[in-house]
């Protein structure tokens, strides 16, 4: 997966790049030699089963978890030597959707939104105001600036936010299942949203997903990652008529293939023995 | 499947101490936070106020029960040698050096401690602490340090408010029930309670039984496991040990003051 194999969406300078990436949780091995380049501006997913180590990729990369082997480079910036100082910079450009909106459920919808803003900036306050509620009328939900977290529905709490995470526009964009959830209009909206925030700020997103169709026309790349690897790459098109059978089973959404379902295959302990 | 798991293998003498170590190493984070800038103090009168105005009740209450109470028993034992107008010296004596602070912290442990570390270890358990980190803003700064901070401002003010309603409780006894002197009531608390001595004693303690249980508060819901029963466990931990932390350090404190 070096220099050798790039397709033609390959341009030179990736702005994420990832070399022979190993992470392990006690003995089991998550992700084993993962390598990748991620264009600038463009829209990746990272596709597969549950629990194959998908936001562990995005925790990687956003430095919450340090890789016990390999590289990761942002930017040309090696992300594990970041010193803590360095790497609290580096967030301030990239903005994370998490699996569940995490909304702080203290603060009001406003405030929510407000925080980074305030945090990282000196806006005065109208300007604040200004940046706010626009986000928040581009997710579709002016008006409930005022609510409490709890008075959101979960589809609601997820918009908002996404209305958090882009509100500095960021650089990159890590979005965890950002369309898991929600109604065909919403999916609709938010798909939009990520298209039009990526063109517009020309920033490079990441998206997990396990959804094949739902982000089949979004996205310019993606990364099927299973049992601990990357099974498969390439254009959504591709895939999808790809003959490789773990890419296929999983684009097909088949029980039988290489790729188990079960998080150990039964009968692993006797299988030892052989 | 016989995983040995070395890191939930603590022993009777490590593992407290290693969360003492790490409770402190906390503490160290937290104060290096310390700004006073403008949206800092604002945050802290924020949570003072919420934290100190939640137990104001609570608080008056007992105080004035404890008031009331004491200085019954007070009477009951005085009587028998004919010294019954010596009351308000024993009442204020023991409130303004012991049952005062004491009392105060206890039940700010199990009123406002136990509602700071199941907050925090909510917020954790929902991932907003996570969304912080993931923010650049840092949540010991940002959700600890002004708990902490709210809280070794509270106690000491409660302990006052304590101290008062305690007060009004034993001249309501005194006074009102027992029909005691009014004047030699007043007379003999001004009298006998020493600056010094009595009351700022009393503050001192309130302070460092402020910070204590503040400081465990906020440790404990820092560090609870991010499910519902870790919370629940961090919470029982918190009354627990700042409860015996106080009356423990309130042994070491009186020993030193006197
Ligand atoms: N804190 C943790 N401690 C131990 N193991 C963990 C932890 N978090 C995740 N894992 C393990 O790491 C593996 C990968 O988890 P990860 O969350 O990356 O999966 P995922 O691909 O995002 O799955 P999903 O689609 O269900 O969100 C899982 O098998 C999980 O058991
Ligand atoms: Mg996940």
């Amino acid at each position: 997966m070096d220099e050798s194999g790039n397709n033609s969406i390959k341009a030179d300078d990736p702005i994420i790049r990832i070399r022979d990436l190993v992470f392990c949780r006690g003995r089991r091995t998550i992700l084993d030699g993962v390598s990748m380049d991620i264009q600038r501006g463009s829209i990746v997913a990272f596709m597969g089963p549950s629990g194959a180590g998908k936001t562990t990729i995005l925790r990687l990369i956003s430095g919450q978890l340090r890789p016990d082997e390999g590289t990761i480079e942002i930017n040309g910036q090696l992300i594990s030597a970041m010193s803590d100082r360095e790497l609290k910079l580096f967030r301030r450009d990239i903005g994370v959707l998490l699996q569940d909106g995490a909304l702080f459920t203290d603060l009001t919808v406003f405030e929510n939104i407000a925080t980074p803003i305030r945090e990282h900036t000196s806006l005065p306050e109208p300007l604040v105001r200004r940046v706010v509620m626009s986000k928040l009328s581009a997710v579709g939900l002016g008006g409930t600036e005022d609510r409490m977290p709890h008075e959101l529905s979960g589809g609601m709490a997820r918009r908002i936010a996404f209305a958090r995470s882009v509100v500095l526009d960021p650089d990159i964009m890590l979005y965890d299942e950002p369309l898991t959830g929600l109604d065909p209009i919403a999916v609709s909206t938010i798909r939009r949203l990520m298209r039009e925030t990526n063109n517009a700020l020309g920033l490079t997103s990441v998206i997990v997903t396990h959804n094949v169709n739902q982000i089949s026309n979004l996205v310019d790349y993606c990364y099927i990652i299973a049992s601990s690897r990357i099974a498969g790459e390439g254009a959504p098109r591709d895939l999808i008529d790809s003959s490789d059978p773990g890419v296929s089973q999983f684009m097909n959404g088949r029980v039988e293939g290489p790729i188990p379902f079960h998080y150990e295959p039964p009968g692993a302990p006797w299988r030892l023995l052989d | 499947m016989s995983k040995v798991n070395l890191e939930n293998r603590t022993g009777v003498i490590s593992g407290p101490v290693s969360q003492a170590g790490q409770c402190l190493l906390f503490l160290f984070r937290m104060l290096a936070g310390i700004r006073f800038s403008l949206t800092q103090i604002q945050t802290v009168m924020q949570q003072t106020y919420l934290i100190g105005a939640r137990s104001l009740v609570i608080i008056m209450i007992c105080g004035f029960f404890v008031g009331m109470v004491l200085s019954l028993q007070a009477i009951n034992a005085l009587e028998q040698f004919g010294a019954s107008d010596q009351v308000s010296v024993l009442v204020g004596k023991s409130l303004f050096r012991e049952l005062g602070p004491v009392l105060t912290a206890l039940l700010f442990a199990g009123r406002a401690g136990t509602s700071i570390t199941a907050e925090i270890g909510l917020m954790k358990a929902t991932n907003q602490i996570e969304a912080m980190e993931l923010m650049a803003i840092d949540p010991i700064h940002r959700i600890a340090l002004p708990r902490f901070a709210a809280g070794l401002i509270s106690v000491p003010l409660l302990t006052a408010m304590f101290n008062a309603m305690a007060i009004l409780g034993s001249v309501v006894f005194s006074i009102g029930v027992m029909d005691l002197d009014s004047g030699i009531f007043w007379s003999k608390l001004q009298t006998s309670i020493y600056f010094q001595k009595d009351f700022i004693g009393g503050v001192w303690k309130s302070f460092v039984f402020g910070g204590t249980v503040s400081l465990i508060a906020v440790y404990f819901g820092y560090s609870a496991r991010p499910t519902g029963a870790g919370v629940g466990t961090a919470t029982t931990n918190t009354v627990v040990l700042s409860s015996v932390l106080i009356l423990i350090f309130d042994f070491i404190m009186t020993s030193f003051l006197t």
